[in-house]
């Protein structure tokens, strides 16, 4: 017990490192995924017939494909036969936003469907170009409504990244198994991970909670 | 035109991949199936267990949701043999898909169930129907329903995170894939292609998902 | 609508029950004889519900028995209760129909799996208890199909399927548009005009004043007067349920 004890102390400034490895991935991808969220969803719910197609079609593949597979794919493969030179945490962090940009993608494609038809009539009505009313006045709200969606892809974006240990990127994951391997403490060890990515979820679930209540607009309907 | 290099990829791929699919098959098959299974269980003692269950029930829930797969995959297989339980990595893979895949389940059976107005258990109650027989032909029925597509698309997920049982020496279509690869140095082929697999697996999971979903509909039964 | 006086079907006594902090039932007796049609008048709060609601026990009264045909039954025994229940149909104001069934299916579900009865056997009973409330043309569709009236026709069907002795009816119309009240009407008033045995809370005055054989009003949990309309709703009685019934004239459209 004292070992075992002494051990998960020794590694835990080590560890922690990867969780700050680990944050920065997943909070990229999640801005990532915004990025590629926003106009995806726009493309299918408001784009023509080849818009929806390819909007469409970049969904089922991200979405069909294990993340496993389309980190092996990009990082070995794909990134080096355009020449990107990438390490392994970046290329993590792109693959898994891409991938959230799928997903995200239909979150706020449902926000924007579940406003009502009026709005967008009314900002026609004044004149607006669709591209202005929708970036002043569809997407403000679609966007604070999908806010209790976007913390749930936060969990599972923070699990997924689990897996770039795979690539050798150094998070959480990576430096475990490190100390694990060395230690054979693996049982305590990656007992601890859990608790540590726990730990991550919930705080940051707290702080989109809070974003929430400050974006909040007093006494909005829906 | 397919070159020489590549054919002679996929004459090695292909039938690695076909090896592979067979095994991730046998890990897909009993997962879903134990895993919805378990599910049920789970779900049934979040919304209906009392004071005792209904917590440590929500407890398992929160935990195998709240932590990476990966992890609870190597506390199955590395983590174990610290207090002297070893599992072969098959074992290790189905186990962990099972327990995960409950926990995600049973939140959509506890849905399900809990959606069922009152009014349709005491109708039930009023022609003389017992406990057993209101929870088998009244509810569960329904919450069977409401259910569905939630659970559905979780196997569906299965499929795809089937892929790591590659973390566990578990040597299915991702794990056969990355030999392969691994000795031909040609990734983006052999991934592109492996990826076409798993979207043709979840593709038709998908579709017959909707179909099952088709035709149990009921009109006006939606939610 | 014939009154026998030997012994009740059904007698209920002293029945109390508190729920949420609040007694709602103080110490209720009544005495049900075959064929009759007992009507419950009182504002909301009053305890209605929840009298029709423990004579099935699906609400546990703390206190009080209740008797059918002279025999106790013991509510904590499931098989007792299940066979009590059976005796005694209930129609709710909700409805409360099977919603992942067909019409014909919702008649003929307790038939098979309450009673044990065969497929074939329970489907041509059921056909036969959705003519008697004239919906057998809808025998297939589903409860989202049908309209207000026509689902309490069919849980009256689903009611009567079980050959019950007492019918429990809890405010079988307020929940329905107006234009669709009569269809409903109409067929509780040819179950009593058969013999049925009921207790009916309900609103409505001119029904119950032609075919109520006793009114009791009731007002916080306890039966304030009981007596034959006649008795209770003639002019310038002075009763409390005259009273009453004057208030909810405009809504019910009942004259005094």
């Amino acid at each position: 017990m004292n070992e075992t004890l002494t051990v998960l102390l020794d590694a835990l400034p080590f560890v922690l490192q990867g969780a700050a490895v680990t944050v920065t991935a997943v909070v990229g991808a999640m801005f990532l995924g915004l990025f590629i969220g926003v106009p995806l969803a726009v493309g299918q719910v408001y784009g023509g017939r080849a818009v929806r197609f390819v909007c469409d079609t970049y969904v089922w593949f991200f979405r069909g494909v294990p993340i496993l597979v389309l980190l092996f794919l990009f990082y070995f493969g794909l990134f080096n036969f355009i020449g990107l030179n990438l390490n392994a945490v970046a290329a993590a962090t792109i693959v898994l936003g891409m991938t959230s940009g799928a997903y995200q993608s239909q979150i706020f494609r449902g926000s924007i469907l579940s406003l009502p038809k009026g709005q967008l009539k009314a900002a026609r009505a004044l004149g607006m170009s669709d591209a202005l009313a929708i970036r002043a006045i569809i997407l403000p709200q679609a966007l604070r409504l999908s806010i209790p969606g976007w913390s749930n892809e936060y969990s599972i974006i923070l699990k997924d990244s689990a897996l770039a240990f795979v690539l050798g990127a150094s998070e959480i994951m990576a430096r475990t198994h490190f100390v694990a391997s060395r230690t054979y403490q693996h049982l305590p060890l990656y007992i601890s991970a859990a608790v540590l990515y726990f730990l991550l979820t919930w705080a940051g679930v707290a702080a989109l909670r809070v974003l929430e209540k400050r974006v909040r607009i007093k006494g909005y309907v829906h | 035109m397919i070159s020489e290099e590549l054919a002679f990829l996929l004459q090695k791929l292909i039938p690695a991949l076909n090896e592979g699919v067979l095994m991730s098959i046998k890990l897909i098959v009993p997962s879903a199936v134990l895993g919805l299974a378990l599910g049920v269980v789970v779900g049934s003692l979040r919304a209906y267990g009392g004071r005792f269950f209904s917590p440590l029930a929500n407890g398992y829930a929160a935990l195998f949701r709240g932590t990476p797969l990966v992890i609870q995959l190597f506390i199955l297989y590395f983590g174990l043999p610290n207090v002297g339980i070893y599992f072969k990595p098959y074992t290790a893979a189905v186990l962990g898909f099972i327990m995960c895949s409950a926990a995600y389940h049973s939140e959509y059976i506890r849905g399900g169930l809990l959606s069922i107005r009152r009014g349709q258990v005491l109708a039930a109650q009023a022609l003389g129907f017992s406990t057993f027989r209101t929870l088998v032909w009244i509810i569960i029925p329904q919450a069977f329903r409401r259910a569905l597509p939630g659970c559905g698309n979780e196997i569906v997920y299965l499929i795809k995170y089937s892929s790591l049982a590659y973390v566990v020496t578990c040597f299915e279509l991702t794990g056969q894939a990355k030999i392969v690869a691994s000795e031909t140095f040609r990734f983006s082929e052999v991934f592109m292609v492996v990826g076409v697999y798993y979207l043709a697996l979840v593709t038709v999971a998908s579709w017959g998902l909707r179909r099952l979903e088709k035709r149990l509909e009921i009109p006006g039964f939606g939610h | 609508m014939k009154t026998n006086d030997k012994t009740p079907l059904m007698r209920v006594q002293g029945l109390s029950v508190r729920l949420g902090g609040r007694e709602i039932l103080k110490s209720v007796s009544l005495d049900l004889y075959e064929g009759e049609m007992k009507v419950l008048i009182g504002p909301s709060g009053g305890g209605k519900s929840t009298l029709l609601q423990c004579m099935n026990y699906l609400i546990l009264p703390d206190r009080g028995e209740i008797e059918l045909e002279g025999r106790h039954v013991d509510p904590h025994n499931a098989r007792e209760l299940c066979g009590f229940r059976q005796q005694v149909g209930m129609i709710f104001q909700d409805f409360n129909l099977f919603d992942h069934l067909t019409a014909v299916d919702n008649v003929s579900i307790a038939l098979r799996k309450v009673r044990g009865m065969g497929k074939a056997e329970a489907r041509e009973r059921a056909m036969a208890e959705l003519s008697r409330v004239g919906l057998s043309d809808k025998a297939r569709l589903y409860p989202a199909e049908l309209s207000g009236g026509q689902k309490q026709r069919v849980s009256i069907a689903r009611a009567l399927a079980m050959d019950p002795k007492v019918m429990l009816l809890d405010e079988p119309t307020s929940a329905l548009d107006p234009e669709l009240v009569s269809e409903v009407l109409t067929v509780i008033r040819s179950l009593a005009q058969n013999g049925m045995t009921m207790v009916m809370a309900t609103h409505q005055m001119g029904f119950t004043r032609a075919l109520a054989d006793e009114v009791l009003f009731m007002q916080e949990g306890r039966i304030i007067e009981q007596g034959s309309p006649k008795e209770l709703l003639a002019e310038g009685s002075g009763t409390r349920t005259l009273d009453f019934c004057s208030q909810i004239l405009e809504v019910e459209g009942c004259t005094p």
